[in-house]
Parts: structure tokens; sequence; C-alpha cells
């Protein structure tokens, strides 16, 4: 099992409450995971500058000398703050860069996500108090992301916990189970891709994350893992102006999709929709098999 | 059905006091359940004739193992609604997920507008009347009872089929493997009558002369290499030809598939035959 929720405020309406709601969402999705969580939240960000969200893992790091080291090698002002055992960099430099450096220079720590409107936090412990630490509850934005892991086919850690980014501004959270991640990672990692976890949905992430930067758009890229992804999957995924769902041809994992004139949301389970103002009224339905529904906020 | 219904509210009280009053009614009681807020199990495992409204959406296996009494919701159910049903009726106003009426024995499962994927999946003698559109794989190794679908029908509706009628309105995707189309005769016009009938306000309107009937070719009952066809048929619905659409047309998105990556297929397709 596992337990997925995503929101998306097509108004303003919400917007100043999102992460109270993703919340609540969260909670009730924790039934489903209660082994680890993670939520990513969109909001505008300042264009041109990146935001990098690391996990270090550990508590009590003193990021400020990695701030400096990193302004040194991108020759572009960076700053960072600690989110408990999380820290966000922001940078006017290249992104990717800054992304891969971090990888590569900061020992323990695993780079969770980049772009200029996306903060990703994930934690192992129950859902509800993962969404605490972080403090999801006081967030505002324009869309959220969050998963609730029962773990099936890697360990339980919070590398391995959900979302996980798959490239600029994008993220994928998975309920299910991929049978051919394997093949699939010496495949990616041949052809550029680097990986954190042995966990089967990073994989899922690292083919969109490959198929975008080849020039797909995230449309396209999920008609290609219709094909070249084999196992069960609903899968949530984020960009930076909307979010996009997509299940397997079979079907067996769960979705549910309710949609007003001033937000669409999707889960597991309709219990964590019914939490939200005005889903007694909102138009409420399944996504059909091996489908691709995007909501976007330039529609 | 009484006025004197007893309430219960789950934002107050639990769903395991709701279902054990449920469990411990006698027959002519009603009962009234209002904010259930998605949650699972609602209703479940009712064996007197009672009468139960549910004003509001429910989660997972609402009205299961149900027999003798009457369930209505006002809304929506997830997945498994009136799972395993043996007699009495249950019918729901909304949209029902995945496995509405799942092996159901007896009975009459009402949903008013759309059920989704595997609707009446190994159904052994239920009645399922929905006045929308169901899902792909519906009746889907069903066995004995009747679906009776208002709108459409999505891919490989009936597959491996034995026994059961299914009765579709609108149009079919596609049938699935040993599903075939079956003459009309005045009794399927009879049962479907009754069944809309029975069904009420779901299906006011419809007129039973305008549905066709699907049912079981009878070639995968017993296996015999001649219809190895079929059975590899039955296997690759099972797994590959679900329907492909979306944001764009369905033949765009082919196109695409067409032109995706051939240096990751063969690269796939050489881990399957290592897997081989």
């Amino acid at each position: 099992m596992c337990g997925i929720v995503g929101l998306f405020c097509k108004t303003d309406t919400h917007r100043h409450e999102l992460g109270r709601l993703t919340e609540v969402m969260l909670g009730e999705m924790g039934d489903r995971g209660p082994d680890s969580a993670g939520f990513a939240v969109y909001d505008a960000g300042r264009p041109g500058r990146t935001r990098i969200t690391v996990l270090a893992g550990r508590l009590s790091v003193d990021w400020a000398p990695v701030a400096a080291d990193l302004e040194a090698a991108l020759n572009a002002e960076v700053t960072v703050r600690a989110v408990h055992d999380h820290a966000v960099f922001s940078t006017d430099g290249d992104g990717r860069a800054a992304r891969q450096w971090l990888i590569d220079h900061v020992a323990g720590a695993t780079v969770l996500a980049y772009g200029s409107q996306i903060e990703l936090y994930k934690a192992v412990g129950y859902p509800d108090q993962v969404a605490e630490r972080y403090d999801l509850a006081s967030r505002t934005g324009t869309h959220a992301l969050a998963h609730t892991r029962m773990a099936t086919e890697s360990a339980i850690t919070t590398a391995g916990s959900h979302p996980f980014a798959t490239g600029a501004d994008t993220c994928l959270v998975h309920n299910g189970s991929l049978s051919n991640h394997n093949r699939l990672r010496r495949f990616l990692e041949a052809h550029g891709e680097s990986f954190q976890t042995e966990n089967d949905s990073e994989v899922a992430a690292g083919y969109l994350s490959w198929r975008i930067r080849s020039g797909d758009s995230i449309s396209e890229a999920l008609v290609g893992a219709l094909d070249d992804l084999d196992g069960f999957y609903t899968f949530a995924i984020g960009v930076a102006d909307g979010f996009a769902i997509l299940r397997d041809p079979i079907a067996c994992k769960p979705a549910v999709v309710a949609e007003t004139d001033d937000w669409v949301a999707m889960s597991s389970e309709y219990r964590a929709i019914a939490r939200l103002p005005g889903a007694v009224d909102a138009e409420v339905w399944e996504p059909e098999p091996a489908r691709i529904y995007s909501w976007s906020l330039a529609a | 059905m009484s006025t004197l219904g007893r309430v219960f509210d789950l934002a107050q009280v639990s769903r395991r006091e709701l279902n054990q009053a449920l469990h411990n009614a006698a027959g002519g009681e009603s009962f009234e359940v209002v904010n259930p807020r998605g949650a699972h199990a609602v209703a479940c495992g009712i064996t007197a004739d009672i009468d139960v409204v549910v004003r509001g959406s429910v989660g997972y296996y609402c009205a299961g193992m149900h027999q003798q009494g009457r369930v209505r919701v006002e809304g929506n159910a997830s997945t498994g609604l009136a799972e395993n049903i043996m007699s009495g009726e249950v019918h729901i106003t909304g949209n029902a997920t995945m496995s509405a009426g799942a092996t159901g024995c007896g009975g009459l499962l009402v949903v008013g507008g759309n059920s989704g994927a595997r609707c009446g999946i190994s159904m052994k003698g239920v009645n399922i009347v929905v006045g929308g559109n169901v899902g792909h794989m519906s009746a889907f190794m069903a066995q004995a009872g009747n679906l009776v679908v208002c709108g459409d029908a999505a891919a490989d509706l009936g597959d491996s089929i034995y026994e059961a009628q299914i009765f579709v309105r609108g149009d079919v995707e596609s049938l699935g493997a040993d599903c075939v189309e079956k003459e009309v005769r005045p009794e399927h016009v009879d049962t479907v009558s009754r069944l809309l009938a029975a069904a009420g306000e779901a299906a006011s309107g419809v007129d039973p002369s305008n549905f066709r009937r699907y049912g079981s070719a009878r070639r995968l009952y017993n296996f015999t290499i001649d219809d190895v066809d079929a059975a590899q048929a039955a296997a690759r619905a099972a797994r590959w030809d679900a329907p492909v659409g979306g944001v764009y047309g369905e033949s765009a998105v082919r196109e695409m598939q067409r032109e995706r990556s051939d240096e990751l297929a063969e690269s796939l397709d050489d881990g399957r035959e290592d897997a081989g």
C-alpha cells in the first residue's frame, strides 16, 4: 500500500492555506503508509532564482561553509536556511550545476529537489509527525503533492521516501511497484541520470527526467512511461505550473479525483478529499487506466 | 421506510458503533447515517430486513456482504461497493470506483452514475444496474446474474465470462476474450425491463428494448489446444491491450509511442529475453 495526495489551487481562494489543507489530506492517508512520508510544495518563487532542498539526515549541520564553497563553485550568490535536518539553498546561479555540486561535495547528503518553485521534505515516521516537523501547515503556494509510504520494494529510509524529484521543479509520488526497475536504472545511468537510492520509484522519476531532458513534454514522457515501465502504478507528478496523473493499464492501485471551480484534488482514497472545503459539491471521478490527466495554471 | 429512523453521525460516533447497531437491529428498523466523509466499511454485514440511508460519500467496501436489507447512499462510493452482496438492495445515487458488486451472489446493486473498472468482477448471481458507464474489464469472469449498463462499456467487457448476461445500451469499446454479442429475445427484454423498474430513478425513462446482449461463447470452459488463440488473447487483454488516450487524441498518442526511443525498447526487450 501507500497513500498519495495532491492539491492544485486553480484560483487564489485557498493558496494561503495550501499547506494546512495538504496536511489534513496527508493525515487521512496515514493508515495507508505509516512508515514514512514526504511532501512537495510549489509557490511562486522568484524568477531566475533556484532553490535546492537537501536532506542531511542529521541535525546540527553547519551549512554556512557549504554555502560559501558552493558560492565559489558557481561563481554566484548562495544563501541557505536550515529546516530541521533539511536545508534549502537558494542561488541565482546554475541550478542543475548546484544540485550536482551538492551531491558530489556534501558527504551523506541527499539532494531532494531543485527548481525555482519547489521545496521538498521527507522523513521516516508517522505522516502527521512528518508534516508537523517541517511545518507543512504554514506553507502557502499553488499546489502540493504528498505521500505516505508502506515500503515494499526497498528499505524504510528517509531517502527512500517520496516524493522523488525528476528534474527542475518536477517531482513524482508513486503507489505501486515496478518490476523492471533494475534494468531500467542501468539504462538510465548509462544515459546520464544519477540515482541516490535503490528505490523503484526513483527509477520512474529518473525515467521522466531523462525523457524531459531529451525534449519531451511531461505528457509525452508519460506516454513513454506507459510502454517502458512494467508494474503497478498510480503516479502523481508535480510540475512548475500544475500536476499530472497516470495509472497503469490494469489500474489496480486506487485513485480518485475531485474538482471544483477553485481546486483539483487527487488522492488514493476519497476520505482525504472529503475534508476539503467545498468537497460536497465537487465533481468526483476515478481516473481511467493508461490515460494522462493534467492541470495547468496556464490553462 | 419508517420516518423514525435512528440517526448516526459519523463525525460523533465510530463506524464500529454504527455497524454493531445495524447488526443488532431487528427487521423493520430504519437508520440514517450522516457525515460519512469517505469512511470505509460503512453499513457492512447487514443481515436483517432494515433500511439504511447514508447522506454523503463513502469509502471502500460499503454495504459489503449485504443480506436482506436496503442501503441507499446519497453520494459516491469507492472500491468494493456491495462486495459479495447475497440478497437485498444497495442503491447509490453517484459514481462508484473499482470493483462494484464484486463476487455478488444475489440481490440488486444500483449505481446511479458511472461505475469504474471491473464492475461486477466474478459476479455469481447479483443483478447490477448502472445508470451511466462502466470501466474496463467489467463482468470479468462473471459467473451468473445480470449486468445492465445504461451508458457505455470500456475495453474488454466480459473477459473470460461464464454464464452471466450483460446488457449495454451504449457503445462497447471492445469485448474481452470469449465474450460475444448474442441475440436479444423477448425474455431478455423482459429481464432488462424488470431490472430497470427495480432500479427506479437511476434508470427512469430508459427503454428496455434499446439494449444489446453479451455473454459467453463458452470456448474457455474446457481448454483445448484449438482455443489457444482465445486464451492468449485473454492473457494479452489482461496485460497490454488497455485503452490509451488522455490529453492527446488516441491516434496522436499511438504515433508518439511509435516514435519513442528504439534504443530503450531494444534494451528492455533484451531484458525480457534474458528473463525468459
